[in-house]
């Protein structure tokens, strides 16, 4: 049983520094959560808290129903996997792996089986008697996942893995780690400032910012329906787009308008969100792909100068201007607009997110 | 036409950097091919003026008269036994300090790091008294123990293994700790291994040094059975006149140790001085 439970966790570091103010959250067994958020939002300081390289200052922290504020790492029953690898450069692969074992004076038959199993299940039986510096970066990375791997943790702690590693390499790992996290059946908390690593990886994403969670739910709710504008911009790639808007009202109806242009909301929003902002401006946010650019003669519902057209193959992404807001849209690549053109542009309009001007926090989406 | 001359000047800087290299090597070589030249001489052509420069006469006892006047045998012993204890001690405590001021954290860190900066920037000098005087209070003068004193802590070696350790990922540490190694064993399983490099450096300094120190064994050894080979060869020289020749003589037997060390360790002996900055 290895959950993992935040209560009223701070951390503050000498020189009163608090990185993380007030944390709550509740990691459940065998589950894969992704910590995601811009550099220095305290993920590396969350996850070193569970690992334990780090104390807590106030709250408590859980693993499974022990509190661990003060439980020396290795007996956490966690194993963790560094960004640089932190391999002992002068021991052997095997070594590497078995290192943590040997420290636990486990039999050497028993540490000798586990290595090879190991070593088995990530491609590196042929590589065991060779030094961390003959290898390559995507070996390097497997040699830290065996020796984390080694040591049936209850919780695997990953800090950004990946991110030392070229594009392609990265996306091959990234499948061999959900693979790993299927086959070993244990809870794995990886921390990352790449959106598509969380969005593709995790069980749960719990998005950060100054070391306080701002949403905590699955990819897709993520992305469905995000709870403040912070979170709108981070989860997606390209970005969100995001115009003023003022609301309206006709009838039963709302409209949003829009730079000059009167866009009928989804009646599928939250009607009493949308009452108490009425004739306000709010932000209205909108993915790229669900932009539709159109003929200038199909019905539209906005019109935007094409700055820049940027052929990606079987897509053209458009960055577009319209009256001072900047769009980004994805057209296919028979689009005939090109750069200067005026484009039409149409909404999925039960796609539209809609955030409070001042406080960012979405009203409906 | 243009690549001619370009090949000529080529050649030219070829001959400038020979030339140059030439000289300098002689120059350095000039005062040991001189050694070994007075130590074949008689004391009155080793004095005569203008010098002559090959020996009239190869004396060859004075190589036997310089064994019969210095204890060499203790004298190779003491030094033998200062060098390996100052060694030792300087890589041990080096290491050891050079680790915590760089890996851990604890009050006064700085305070004490500045310390060893202060000492390291003050000529050693300064201490001969102070020392003289520790080691006198222990009733510990003429012994090893007194040879090796001075060089137990090295200011040096502590701020060069810092900076060692400080090149080395606290990640690599931090992983110790997770595989449940202590404070120590992270230190001697995983850290202290990864400084090979300039652990060598730092023998091949101190060795070196302590070899020729001349200062420190003539205060605090009088006794000649427990001189080093420097000091020793020191009390050849009279107050009124010196026996150049054996004093020559002698010189190169002492040397002979470390010429054989060299020519094993040529190469570990050149990158060691070339990375610890000394010389
Ligand atoms: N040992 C430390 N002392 C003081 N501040 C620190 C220390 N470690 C990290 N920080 C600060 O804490 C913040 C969060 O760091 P970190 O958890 O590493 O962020 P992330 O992993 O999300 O990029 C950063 O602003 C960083 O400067
Ligand atoms: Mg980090």
């Amino acid at each position: 049983m290895a959950s993992i439970t935040f209560k009223h966790v701070e951390k503050t570091y000498p020189g009163n520094v608090t990185v993380v103010p007030d944390l709550n959250l509740e990691i459940k067994d065998k589950e894969f959560v992704i910590l995601v958020g811009p550099s220095g939002c305290g993920k590396s300081t969350t996850l070193r808290m569970i690992a334990g390289l780090e104390d807590i200052t106030s709250g408590e922290l859980y693993i499974g129903d022990r509190v661990v504020n003060d439980v020396a790492p290795k007996d956490r029953n966690i194993a963790m996997v560094f960004q640089n690898y932190a391999l002992y450069p002068h021991m052997t692969v095997y070594k590497n792996i078995a290192f943590g074992l040997m420290q636990a004076k486990v039999p050497k038959d028993e540490i000798d089986r586990r290595v090879h199993e190991a070593a088995k299940a990530l491609d590196l039986e042929h590589l065991l008697n060779r030094k961390p510096k003959a290898l390559s970066g995507g070996q390097r990375q497997r040699v830290a996942l065996g020796r984390a791997m080694v040591r049936n943790p209850a919780v695997f702690l990953l800090d950004e893995p990946l991110s030392n590693l070229d594009a392609k390499l990265r996306t091959a790992m990234r499948a061999e780690i959900s693979r790993l996290h299927k086959r070993l059946q244990t809870t794995f908390v990886y921390v990352t400032h790449d959106q598509t690593e969380a969005m593709t990886m995790g069980d749960r994403i719990v998005v950060m910012k100054n070391g306080i969670i701002q949403q905590n739910d699955t990819p897709q709710t993520l992305y469905d329906r995000p709870c403040n504008l912070f979170v709108a911009g981070f989860i997606g790639s390209p970005q969100m787009n995001f115009m003023d808007a003022v609301i309206a009202k006709k009838g039963d109806a709302y409209t949003a308008q829009v730079c000059g242009n009167t866009i009928p909301l989804a009646p599928s929003m939250d009607k009493k969100a949308l009452a108490a902002y009425v004739g306000k401006t709010v932000v209205l946010g909108i993915r790229p792909e669900d932009v539709e650019a159109v003929g200038s003669g199909e019905r539209h519902d906005l019109e935007a100068k094409i700055e820049i057209a940027e052929l990606m193959g079987a897509e053209i992404n458009l960055h577009l201007d319209c009256q001072g807001n900047k769009l980004v849209v994805r057209a296919p690549s028979t689009y005939a607009g090109r750069e200067g053109d005026v484009g039409a542009l149409r909404l999925k309009t039960e796609k539209i997110h809609l955030f409070d001007k001042e406080t960012e926090v979405a009203i409906a989406h | 036409m243009k690549s001619a001359s370009l090949e000529r000047s080529r050649t030219m800087s070829k001959v400038l950097t020979y030339a140059a290299l030439i000289l300098g090597t002689v120059i350095m070589i000039f005062p040991f091919v001189w050694m070994i030249l007075t130590s074949l001489k008689s004391v009155p052509e080793s004095m005569k003026i203008p010098p002559t420069i090959f020996p009239a006469e190869l004396i060859v006892s004075n190589f036997s008269d310089a064994v019969a006047s210095l204890p060499f045998g203790h004298l190779y012993l003491n030094t033998a036994l200062m060098v390996f204890f100052r060694v030792v001690c300087a890589i041990a405590f080096s290491s050891m300090a050079g680790y915590a001021f760089a890996k851990l954290q604890f009050r006064g860190k700085g305070l004490l790091f500045g310390i060893v900066l202060v000492q390291m920037s003050l000529p050693s000098q300064i201490f001969i008294i102070p020392q003289y005087q520790m080691v006198a209070k222990m009733g510990m003068a003429n012994t090893v123990f007194a040879l090796v004193f001075p060089g137990i802590v090295s200011a040096f070696g502590v701020f060069f293994l810092r900076q060692t350790y400080l090149g080395i990922p606290t990640e690599i540490g931090e992983a110790a700790y997770l595989d449940g190694c202590n404070q120590w064993q992270t230190f001697y399983k995983v850290m202290f291994p990864l400084t090979g490099t300039s652990v060598a450096a730092l023998t091949i300094f101190t060795a070196v040094f302590a070899y020729g120190d001349l200062m420190w064994p003539l205060v605090v050894n009088s006794d000649l059975q427990m001189m080093t080979l420097s000091s020793g060869l020191a009390t050849l020289r009279g107050q009124f006149s010196t026996n150049f020749p054996v004093l020559m003589a002698g010189s190169l037997l002492a040397m002979l140790p470390m010429v054989i060390l060299y020519l094993i360790f040529q190469r570990q002996f050149i990158e060691g001085i070339a990375s610890t900055g000394g010389k």
